[in-house]
C-alpha cells in the first residue's frame, strides 16, 4: 500500500518535515528542558491540536471559528470529571458533610452526585465522551448553521457566541460544574499518580504521538478528495453544490474533525497540567488558538504547531516582563502576520527563494491523490502544489 | 400536470421579487438532444429562468419537470444528480485546483464525505479526465494551476467539469462572453459536438453565434416569452425586432 502510505506521511518533503517535527517533540525539547520547562511545552502541544484542526477547517475549509475553546474545553472537561471522581474517594474527602462527592459540589451544599456525573466514574466511558461529546456538540452546530448556509463572519460570531454562553454557564453552575476555579485538585488516573515527575514524561511523549497521529489524519483528511472539495469549496461554493455535492455535509465533517482533535488536546491538557476551568473556553483562548495557526501557517498543519509553540514562548517570556504590553504585543503580532505573511511561518519557509537555496527541484508529482497522472509524461513541477502543506495561493479574507 | 414527452416540460413558471416579476408565467418545452438558445434584452429573466431550473432561485409559482419529475421542490445537489448541469455567466471553476484536479473534483462519483475520503482515481475515471480534457482543447494543461488559464480556456474548463458529469441537459449563460474570434468558433464546434447526446440551453447575446449555433430560440422580455421558433423566423418577426434586435 505504497499510496497509502504516501497519503498518510505526504510527499518526501512533508515527510521530512514530518520527522523533524517529531524530533523535535520527542528528542530536542526532552533532552534540553528540566522537567517543569518540558510540562509547559507539553501543555503548550495540547494547544497546536487546536491549532491543526483550525488548519483544517479555517485554512481549508475557509470556515473561521472563533469558538474553537468550546471543544477544548469540553474534552478537558470530560476528563477532568473522571479524575475529579477518583481525587473524591469517601476516605479522601472524609471531612465533607457528604463524603464522596467532589469537594466543591459538598462547598455548594450538594449531597448527591448530579446524574450526569455518574458516568464519569468508569473510564472507558470517559474516554468515549472526551471524543464524542465535544464532536457531536460540534456536529449540532454545524447541522444548524451550515444546513442553513451560515457562513463567513456571521458563522465566527455565533461560534464566539456559543464560546461565551459555556464559559457563563458553566460559571455559573458552581455545584456542578466547579465554577469560575474549574475542577481542580486532580490527583490519579486509574491509581497513577499523574502529577510526579515521571508521570509527565510519560503524559508528555503520549501527548505528542497524539499529536503527530493527528497531524498524519489531518494529511489523509487533506490528499483524499474531501481535501480537494474543501479547498474547491472555499474558492467557488456554489460551483461545487452545483455539481451534486451537499456542500453542508464537508463543512460539518471538517468542523467535527477540528473539534474532536481540540478536545484530544483539552483531554491532554487537563491530564498535564492538572485542572480545567473555564478560562479555557472563552472567547480570549479561542482566538488565541486562532492567532497560534495564523501564525504558524493556516495552510499548514505542521506549522501550525511551531506557530503554537513559538506564541506560547513569547508569551512566556514577555508576559513575565511586560505583563500590560503583551496582549497589545499579541494582537499586533496577529495583525502583522496577516497582513505581511498570510501564510504564515510555513508560508516564508515555503517561499520561493528558501525554495531555490535548500529544496532541489521538485521530482515528478507524488501528491497522493493523482497517483495515477504521475505516471503521465506530461506532469509538470505544478503538479506538486496539490501536496497539502504546499504554498497555495492565499486565500481571500478570513471568513468568506 | 399530464405526463410529457419532452425532457424538459417549464409551465406556467413564475418567480417573484417582493412583487417583482423576473419571470412571469413562462412555458417553455424542450426536446431530447435539442440546443435551444435564451435571447432577451438585459433585465428579461434569462439568467433567473436558468437559476430556477437549477434549483438557486425557488420558484413562486409552476413547475419544472424533467423527465417527468418535478424539480422545483429538490434540493441543488439533488437536481444536478437528476442529470441538470448549469455553467454560470462568470467562469466559475477552482483556481487553486490544477486543470486535472478541476475535473477529477467534478468526477460525478464519490459524492459523500466518506466515500470522498476513500475515493481514488482509477483507470476509468484517469481516461475519461483525459478524454474530457481533449474534448475542451486543455489536454495539454492537465497539470497547470487553473488560475494559470485564459479567460477563454476556463469558460472551456467549466464546460468540462459539466461534461465529466454526463448531464443530460445543460445549461450555458453566455459560454462566449469575453472570447476572442478563434475561440468562439472553436467553442461553437464543441456545442455542436457536446449537444449531439443531451439537451443544451444556451443563454447568448452575441447574434451572430446564435445563428451558428441554435436549432430553436425562445425571446424573452419582461419576464415572458415573446416568441419562439427557428432562428430564421425570430429574425424577421416585428415584436422581436422592436425589443430586442432593432437596436
Amino acid at each position: 500500500m505504497a499510496t497509502l502510505t504516501q497519503r498518510l506521511l505526504g510527499s518526501r518533503g512533508d515527510l521530512l518535515a514530518l520527522l523533524l517535527l517529531a524530533a523535535v517533540i520527542f528528542l530536542v525539547m526532552p533532552l534540553t528542558l528540566d522537567i517543569f520547562r518540558l510540562n509547559l511545552v507539553g501543555k503548550y502541544l495540547t494547544y497546536a491540536f487546536v491549532a491543526v484542526g483550525l488548519v483544517l477547517c479555517w485554512g481549508y475549509g475557509g470556515i473561521l471559528s472563533l469558538g474553537q475553546g468550546i471543544f477544548f474545553g469540553l474534552g478537558g472537561y470530560c476528563m477532568a470529571m473522571f479524575l475529579k471522581l477518583e481525587a473524591s474517594d469517601p476516605e479522601a474527602t472524609a471531612i465533607q458533610s457528604t463524603p464522596g462527592i467532589p469537594d466543591f459540589m459538598d462547598w455548594n451544599q450538594l449531597t448527591e452526585l448530579p446524574w450526569f456525573w455518574v458516568p464519569f466514574e468508569n473510564f472507558a466511558f470517559t474516554l468515549i465522551a472526551v471524543l464524542v461529546v465535544p464532536t457531536v456538540f460540534a456536529f449540532l452546530i454545524g447541522v444548524a448553521m451550515f444546513k442553513r448556509r451560515v457562513s463567513g463572519v456571521y458563522f465566527a460570531i455565533i461560534t464566539q457566541s456559543i464560546a461565551a454562553i459555556l464559559t457563563i454557564l458553566i460559571i455559573g453552575q458552581q455545584g456542578l460544574t466547579g465554577g469560575v476555579n474549574g475542577i481542580t485538585d486532580l490527583r490519579t488516573l486509574l491509581g497513577w499518580d499523574i502529577r510526579t515527575d515521571s508521570a509527565k514524561y510519560v503524559l508528555y511523549y503520549l501527548n505528542g504521538a497524539l499529536l503527530i497521529g493527528c497531524i498524519v489524519i489531518g494529511r489523509y483528511i487533506l490528499s483524499s478528495k474531501v481535501g480537494k472539495l474543501l479547498l474547491a469549496l472555499k474558492d467557488k461554493e456554489d460551483r461545487v453544490r452545483f455539481s451534486g455535492y451537499d456542500v453542508s455535509n464537508f463543512k460539518i465533517f471538517v468542523f467535527c474533525v477540528a473539534a474532536m482533535f481540540s478536545a484530544v488536546g483539552g483531554a491532554m491538557f487537563t491530564l498535564q497540567v492538572g485542572f480545567m476551568s473555564p478560562s479555557f473556553i472563552g472567547i480570549v483562548p479561542s482566538i488565541e488558538m486562532v492567532i497560534f495557526a495564523a501564525v504558524g501557517g493556516r495552510m499548514s498543519l505542521i506549522g501550525a504547531v511551531y506557530g503554537t509553540l513559538l506564541v506560547n514562548y513569547g508569551k512566556t517570556a514577555f508576559s513575565e516582563s511586560y505583563p500590560e504590553l503583551w496582549l497589545f504585543l499579541m494582537g499586533a503580532l496577529f495583525i502583522g502576520v496577516v497582513m505581511a505573511f498570510p501564510n504564515g511561518l510555513a508560508g516564508i519557509l515555503k517561499s520561493d527563494w528558501i525554495r531555490r537555496v535548500f529544496v532541489r527541484p521538485p521530482l515528478a508529482a507524488i501528491d497522493g491523490g493523482a497517483a495515477v497522472r504521475d505516471a503521465s509524461p506530461a506532469a509538470k513541477p505544478a503538479a506538486t502544489a496539490s501536496s497539502p502543506d504546499d504554498n497555495l495561493p492565499r486565500p481571500a479574507g478570513a471568513g468568506r | 400536470m399530464s405526463n410529457t414527452d419532452f425532457l424538459l416540460a417549464i409551465e406556467n413558471l413564475t418567480v417573484s421579487f417582493d412583487g417583482f416579476k423576473a419571470v412571469n408565467d413562462v412555458t417553455a418545452y424542450i426536446d431530447y438532444n435539442e440546443l435551444r438558445v435564451v435571447i432577451g434584452p438585459n433585465g428579461a429573466g434569462k439568467t433567473t429562468l436558468l437559476d430556477l431550473i437549477c434549483g438557486k432561485t425557488a420558484a413562486t409559482g409552476g413547475s419544472i419537470r424533467f423527465k417527468n419529475r418535478e424539480l422545483t421542490r429538490l434540493a441543488e445537489h439533488r437536481i444536478v444528480r437528476e442529470g441538470v448541469g448549469r455553467k454560470f455567466q462568470t467562469p466559475s471553476i477552482y483556481e487553486n485546483l490544477t486543470v486535472y484536479e478541476n475535473l477529477e473534483v467534478s468526477y460525478p462519483s464519490a459524492r459523500d464525505v466518506i466515500k470522498a475520503l476513500f475515493f481514488r482515481v482509477d483507470e476509468e475515471i484517469d481516461a475519461r479526465i483525459r478524454e474530457v480534457a481533449e474534448t475542451i482543447f486543455l489536454a495539454d494543461c492537465l497539470d497547470m494551476e487553473a488560475s494559470l488559464l485564459s479567460h477563454g480556456q476556463k469558460q472551456w474548463l467549466e464546460i468540462g467539469m459539466l461534461l465529466i458529469q454526463g448531464p443530460e441537459l445543460l445549461m450555458l449563460d453566455e459560454p462566449v462572453a469575453g472570447m476572442s474570434v478563434k475561440e468562439r468558433e472553436q467553442t461553437a464546434e464543441l456545442l455542436k459536438r457536446i449537444c449531439k447526446d443531451r439537451a443544451v440551453i444556451v443563454i447568448e447575446h452575441d447574434m451572430e453565434f446564435v445563428e451558428r449555433i441554435a436549432n430553436r430560440v425562445t425571446v424573452l422580455h419582461q419576464g415572458q416569452v415573446l416568441a419562439e421558433g427557428p432562428m430564421s423566423e425570430i429574425k424577421n418577426n416585428a415584436k422581436v425586432v422592436e425589443v430586442y434586435l432593432g437596436h
